[in-house]
Parts: structure tokens; sequence; C-alpha cells
């Protein structure tokens, strides 16, 4: 049990830390909103300018070949300095690393550069009205014409796809195959003929989804990522990015339980019993998030593969989040109704146990998985 | 960074659980409820003994194992899981390093499973195990003090888990071990850790019954498990347990590095655990339905067990008021003023 940083991992958490306590800008508009997403863009690409966008891919991507160790410590200088959201994480955290796995080198070449740059941006197309926490239900279809395929249906529920310039998805390419059979992982620009996207408002208001829809899309064959016919396992692999670590580092969380901190200080007049306890608890839990993922990196640089285990760290965060802003709503009294960073917060918590698979799949997959209690 | 038990230290955990698997199955801890509990709990001290695990915690010098708090952490769990019907944490973590950094003639009969020692530093009045010790580390004030209970005629006190033996803190003076107020408060967060260890192991027994159960058991003509709520259930019980992990093994590296966090981290750890305690035994037992809800099935040992240590060297309220205190979280308010009769 070593629970120190060595002294190079030290000095990289100084340079984070220096950089961004001299670069965090201030009060940015809500990234899902329009305006607010051109702010975001800004920022993103002064964090690809100094090379801190994509700290842990290559030099060659535009990153600084960081371990999984320098990830986590840039993830906590990241969030303890208060920086914006990742309008770009989409592309960066859920679609890069199937890219690396299976992406050929002129995918590569052609996708991740421009994705750390933030001038290729990247919504999630899986999602349809009919297929939720039912991925396997899909039903939008690329035709195999010559050289390439032909796309038509919906997708929807796709994170700030009103301003992105790329979707990644999965289609059925086999009508005739069942279910997780017949799937193609696809790659689509946005500004392709037939695709229309119509932006609308999640729970906070904010336009932060949107609907695609595909009528006669023609993709070429070079937009399949993976093989065709190979979607299910090939987005899986991005589903336990989704889930586990890198969606939600433990820097998120051991920011928020510190502003939950304070304003439990600040608001002394308000902190009865209940909400001293939950913000003790918030503490409890983002400490105990950091600590599982430090064991869970151990396991990995070890090469102990996680597998299911990214579920617990999913429904671990998720309800972490929930409860530490429920109990900011608390400490706020009649000011809870205002609308706020913890509002909004709150409102955004609620997404967790909902995206990524909901926390009744994950509940299944960790009583199946871990515990080998039948399926049925 | 290296957040793993190491090889050295998985090993030592095999081998008390494999030792425990034989000496300490279920029948032991049930045998240690009844009249015939003595003869049992003799010949398994005396295998913890010969396995050296008595002075894990003293020095190599002192005929010890010289090993650390984080080398106990899985050692515990162990002892959780076999729910061990005798103070192991309390004579392997508290009373042998203090009689050995004093250099008391009792240590040697202490680490050769001659004497069986308890502890009890909470002021609660009840002293467990006191039915089958010999010595007993009291807190008087501030003061640690070392109780020789030989035909001493004790008060015993009936308490949920049966196998505790527990008494009334004889009325015996003892002899001043120490009034350092920082060996004072070391003893007492090693009690507190070995108890979240054992915690732990407790729950993994009882989730490991559970899953066993409703494997098995039939209703409605498929597995019990295969119920959408069911397998809920016992995923949370899962997930909490899984958290609650790390956080012990930080509160002992914390404590063995001697850290000025040990005492949050150690809180930390023993309000985590305790509170999971807590939700495992409820849902076990449910999980179980009216087969969990009865002596003559196991779960009740291991549960009973958890409720006892949750309450024992603090409690959920006290360690999260001490994590409280570490985060410089002010008093808290009444709320049940209305607005105007507020008084800030």
């Amino acid at each position: 049990m070593d629970l120190t940083w060595s002294p190079a991992e030290e000095a990289f958490r100084a340079e984070a830390r220096a950089w961004l306590e001299a670069n965090v800008p201030r009060g940015l508009p809500s990234g899902d909103t329009r305006e607010g997403f051109a702010a975001h863009l800004e920022w993103e690409r002064k964090l690809f300018a100094d090379r801190w966008a994509v700290v842990s891919w290559p030099e060659r991507y535009g990153g600084r070949d960081a371990s999984l160790w320098e990830w986590l410590i840039f993830e906590e200088e990241y969030y303890r300095a208060g920086a914006p959201q990742r309008v770009t994480q989409n592309g960066i955290f859920l679609l890069a690393p199937t890219v690396f796995e299976f992406g050929t080198p002129e995918q590569q070449d052609e996708i991740l550069p421009k994705m750390a740059a933030a001038e290729q941006l990247w919504g999630q197309g899986w999602s349809e009205p009919g297929a939720g926490s039912d991925l396997a239900a899909i039903s939008s279809r690329a035709d195999k014409i010559d050289g390439g395929w032909r796309i038509n249906g919906q997708k929807t529920w796709t994170t700030r796809g009103a301003f992105c310039t790329h979707l990644f998805g999965l289609f059925r390419t086999d009508p005739e195959a069942s279910r997780h059979a017949g799937l193609t992982y696809l790659l689509v620009p946005l500004d392709t003929p037939g695709v229309t996207v119509r932006g609308f408002g999640r729970l906070d208001g904010d336009e932060g989804f949107a609907e695609v829809f595909f009528d006669d899309v023609v993709v070429p064959d070079s937009a399949v990522l993976g093989g065709v016919g190979q979607g299910w396992s090939v987005a899986m692999a991005t589903t336990g990015s989704e889930r586990g670590l890198t969606l939600r580092s433990p820097g998120r969380f051991l920011a928020a339980a510190e502003r939950l901190r304070a304003l439990a200080v600040e608001r002394a007049g308000s902190l009865s019993a209940s909400a001293r306890d939950g913000v003790v608890d918030a503490h409890l839990r983002a400490e105990a998030y950091q600590l599982f993922t430090l064991a869970q990196v151990t396991d990995l640089v070890e090469g102990r593969k996680a597998g299911a285990e990214s579920s617990l760290n999913k429904l671990y965060w998720s309800e972490l989040d929930i409860a530490l802003h429920e109990t900011a709503l608390q400490l706020l009294g009649p000011d809870a109704e205002v609308d706020g960073p913890w509002s909004r917060g709150h409102m955004f918590s609620l997404s967790g146990p909902i995206y990524a698979g909901t926390n009744e799949i994950q509940r299944s997959i960790v009583a199946e998985r871990l515990l080998g209690l039948p399926r049925k | 960074m290296r957040f793993a038990p190491t090889p050295d230290q998985l090993e030592l955990a095999g081998a008390v659980r494999e030792l425990l698997t034989d000496a300490c199955p279920p029948e032991v801890v049930r045998t240690a409820w009844g009249p015939e509990g003595d003869k049992a709990r003799t010949t398994l001290w005396r295998q913890l003994a010969d396995l050296g695990l008595l002075g894990a915690m003293v020095p190599e010098d002192d005929g010890g194992l010289g090993l650390t708090e984080v080398d106990l952490v899985p050692l515990f769990v162990e002892v959780g899981r076999a729910a061990v019907p005798l103070p192991v944490a309390e004579t392997v973590a508290v009373l042998a390093p203090l009689l050995a950094a004093h250099g008391s003639p009792e240590l040697g009969p202490l680490v050769a499973g001659d004497l069986v020692g308890t502890a009890e530093l909470a002021g609660s009045g009840i002293l467990p195990w006191a039915g089958c010790s010999d010595r007993a580390l009291v807190r008087s004030g501030a003061e640690l003090r070392l109780v020789d209970l030989t035909g001493v005629d004790l008060e015993p006190v009936t308490t949920v888990d049966g196998s505790r033996a527990a008494a009334r803190i004889p009325s015996v003076a003892g002899a001043s071990l120490t009034a350092d107020p920082a060996e004072t408060e070391r003893a007492w967060l090693r009690g507190a850790l070995a108890a979240a260890a054992q915690l732990v192991g407790l729950a993994h027994r009882q989730l490991d019954l559970a899953v066993a159960h409703t494997r098995e058991r039939k209703q409605f003509g498929v597995p019990v498990g295969s119920q959408q709520a069911v397998k809920h259930l016992l995923a949370n019980v899962l997930l909490d347990l899984r958290f609650c992990v790390p956080v012990v093994q930080r509160a002992a590296v914390s404590l063995a590095a001697g850290a000025p966090e040990a005492r949050a981290h150690v809180a930390a750890a023993k309000a985590m655990t305790s509170d999971m305690a807590g939700r495992t035994a409820r849902s076990t037992i449910q999980a179980h339905g009216a087969i969990g809800y009865t002596v003559e099935y196991d779960l009740h040992l291991y549960v009973k067990r958890s409720w006892a240590l949750a309450a024992s060297w603090g409690n959920v309220a006290h360690h999260r008021a001490v994590v409280a205190d570490s985060l410089g979280l002010p008093p808290a308010v009444d709320p049940s003023a209305l607005p105007w009769e507020a008084t800030r």
C-alpha cells in the first residue's frame, strides 16, 4: 500500500495547477446553450493549444502521453480549479477510446487530431425513441450501396447534438439478424445531405439534447468503425469507459464535496443536524469513490481487468451526486428554488442514474456478473 | 502510488482464512453461545496463537510478527468473516502492542495464547468477552489500566450477540498502563480500525449466505435470486461493501504512518462500515425471508456480531461527528424555530 505520488507526478500536478490557475475562465454561460457552447469551444481550443485537452493521448495527437495516474491528477486539478465543463467530452472520453482500439490508422489520423483541437465535435447516436435501456432494439438502418451505406431512421437524446459537427452511432446493417447481431458502428458528419438535427430542452430547459433524423443519408465505407456487423462489441468497449472512470473522475466529486462544505460554513445558520450529516456523507462518499478508483487504477496498471466493476462506479457516483445536491438545496433553505448552480446541478444530477445505462440496468449487471445470481 | 495489498499481505490473510474455515465454522460460533462455549474457544485461541497471529503487532524482537495496521486489515476481515467468538481484535490490535511498548511481563503469555485479553475504551460500562478473558484493558478518565480478571466475580450482561460473553466492567482498579493521551488515542483508533475491518468481513459473509440462498431457493417456480427486486437488493449490498474497503485500507495506511489525518481517516472507516453493517443486515435478512428470521439458520450469528461491532469502538454518530470536526463544520442548529423567532 503506497498512497503517495512520485516527484514526477507531483511536478505534473504543480504544472497543471499553475496553468489552470492562470487560465481558467470565470462565469461562462452554460455549455448546453448555443451561446455558451461557443464560449466553451474557445476554452477547449485554449486547452488544446497548451496540450491540456487530451493529456493521456499520444503526443502526435496533441496529448502528453500521460499515465492513468497523471490523468487522475489532472482531473483532480481541473475540477479543483473550478474549470468549465468539457463540451468535447463525448468525443474525447467515449468515441476516442473506441477509435484507439478499433480504428484504422487512417481513421485515427483523420479523427483524433481534429477531435483534440475541438474542430470536429462529436455527439453520441445510440438511443432512439424505441431503444433506450434496451439498446439492442435499435431500428435505424444502414443499407449497403456501392461504396458505402444509406442511412434512414432517427436518433434522440443526443447530448449537445444541436451544436455538434459529427455523430457516432449504432445502425442496423443486417435487418435479418436479431438484436445484438447485425449492428454496425458508423461515423457520420452532420452536414451530410439528408441529416436533420433538432435541439430540444432538457429538464433544466437548456437545449442540451437533440434528435437527429436520417433521410437517405449516404456515407462512404470508411465511415464504418471496427467492422460491419461488429457494432455491438465495438460499442460495449465504450460503455465500459462511459460508466467507469473516464466519464466521471473522482476529482469532480471531491471538488463538489468541497463546495458543499464551503456552503455549509457560509450557511451555518441553516446547518441542521441532518444537513450536517449530509455534508459529512458527501465528503465520505467522494473520498470513497476516489480511493476506489485508486485501487482500480492499480489493478489496471498491473493488468487486472475491471469489466463489470465499472457498473459499481456508475452506481456510486450517480447516487453520490444526487445526495450531495439534495443536501445543498437543504442548506439553501428558501433560496433553493432560485435558478443557480446548485439547483441546476441538482437537475443535472438526476440524469446520472439514467444515462450510460440506467442504474436499474447496472444493478442487474452487478447482480448477475459480480454476484452470480441467475439471469432468469 | 500502489493502492492494493502486497502479495505477502494476501498470503497471510489467505492462511488465516484457511485456518478459520476449518477452525471456526458456524458451528463453533454457535457453540460459543451455549454452555459448551469455553472448550471451543480454548482450542481456537490456541490455534490462533500457533499461527503467530496473537503477536502480529508485537515487534519481532519481542517475539511478535512486527506487522503494521496495514497488514492487519486483511487479517481482521477474515476474523470478521468467521465471526471468531474471541477478543482477537482486542488482544492483537489494542492490548499486545501496548504491553510490548511498556515491556510488560504479561506480554509473553498473551502472545503465546496462555492468556486472553479484552479491552473496552468507550466507557460503556460493559466489557465484551469478559467471560472468556483473563485480562482487560479499561479506561479510567484518560488513563488506561490493566485489570486481572482472575477470580473476579463478574456480573454477566445478556447481549444480542450471545457469543460475546459480556459482563459489567468490574470495580477493580487494576494497574496503570499509560496516561499518555497520544498512546490512548492510538489504542482507541486501532480498536476502531479492527472493528471496521471485521465489519467488512462480516458483511461479506452475510452477502455470501444471501447469494447462495437466493440462487437455490425457488418460489413461483424460479430461483428468488432471478427476481429483479432481489437482485437489486443484493447488488446494493455489494456496492455499499465494496466502497467501504478502500476507506478502511486508507485508515490503516494513515494510522501506520502516524499521520495527523489518522483520526479522521479511522473515523471515516468506522462511520462508513457501521452504517453499511446496518443496511447489510437488514437486506440479507430480507433476502432470506422467514428463514433469515430464525436462530436456527446461521445468518443471525454474523448479523448480530455486526450489530455489536457497529455499536462498539464509537458508533456511526460519533465517528461522523469526528469527520465533521475535521472538516471544520460549524455545530448544527435547531431548525424548528419559526423564521421570526430565529435567534441568528
